[in-house]
């Protein structure tokens, strides 16, 4: 699914993107989470067109999708973002929306969509 | 050695943590190694560098890329050290602080995260200090 329509169905607004193009891009999987190490155990399960939800709204959620090579992260709840947040996409070429959507609520809309979830083991 | 590089890590900074890591991660994209190899030391080297600013007094964490291409890191702190390992490295085990969990750390998933993803890993600990050394090779 283009990123486009996964920030309509999140209801998302753009923050910040470095690129464009990557609103065209496909995804098919998201993983949501507010624990980074949770995120950083996903190496054995890597993928390339996954969304990055978190409702943590900090530089370190960028360094920890950094680290997994995602670069689609939506912020749910409509958090604060402020410019210290910008700098820091801006300086890792990130691409970050937020949403007015729960976690909860997010990650149904995109499963009702066809979205899938990793598995993990 | 290709590449050496080391860097200074402060107790609580919590607005750099994961710069190095950051660093690190950028310059191995230079060198020609693989990006699953260089994600497997980018998560380690994460991990490792916020354990250092959320559990130990600060330290120095030592990059190093051989001339085969083989990547080590070594973090050495100064203290409080790690009481019983074999705990510290079970999943979920974690004595971060609230302040920590805020920020999203504390998970207890750390330390097997890095075991899991390194190629070599040793661990050493007294109240002087922990020392973590991790190692990648290309698979
Ligand atoms: N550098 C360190 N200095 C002191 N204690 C540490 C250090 N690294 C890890 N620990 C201890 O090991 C535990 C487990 O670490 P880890 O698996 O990374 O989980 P977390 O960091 O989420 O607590 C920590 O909660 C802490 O008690
Ligand atoms: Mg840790």
């Amino acid at each position: 699914m283009k990123a486009r329509k996964i920030l309509e169905i999140l209801d998302a607004k753009q923050v910040f993107v470095q690129d464009e193009d990557m609103l065209d891009k496909d995804y098919e999987y998201c993983f949501a989470t507010d624990l980074m190490s949770d995120a950083l155990a996903l190496i054995k399960n890597h993928n390339e067109s996954l969304v990055f939800i978190t409702g943590l709204c900090n530089p370190q959620a960028f360094r920890t999708a950094m680290m997994l090579d995602v670069d689609f992260v939506v912020f749910v709840r409509d958090k604060h973002t402020d410019e210290t947040l910008i700098e820091a996409a801006k300086d890792l070429g990130f691409n970050f929306f937020k949403s007015p959507k729960t976690m909860f609520d997010a990650c149904v809309c995109l499963g009702n969509e066809g979205i899938k979830g990793l598995d993990i083991n | 050695m290709i590449l050496t590089k080391e860097y200074n890590v402060k107790k609580n900074d919590f607005v750099n943590a994961g710069k190095v890591s950051v660093e690190v991660k950028r310059l191995l994209k230079e060198t020609g190694i693989s990006p699953s190899t260089i994600r497997r030391i980018g998560i380690a080297c994460y991990e490792a560098e916020i354990n250092m600013i959320i559990h130990s007094l600060g330290g120095d964490i030592t990059f190093n890329v051989e001339d085969d291409g083989k990547v080590t890191l070594s973090f050495d702190d100064v203290g409080p050290g790690i009481p019983d390992i074999e705990r510290a490295l079970v999943e979920g085990f974690s004595t971060a602080s609230m302040e920590a969990k805020e920020m999203g750390f504390g998970a207890g998933m750390g330390l097997p995260n890095i075991k899991r993803v390194s190629d070599e890993f040793s661990i050493s600990s007294s109240s002087e200090g922990t020392h973590l050394l991790i190692g990648f090779v290309e698979q």
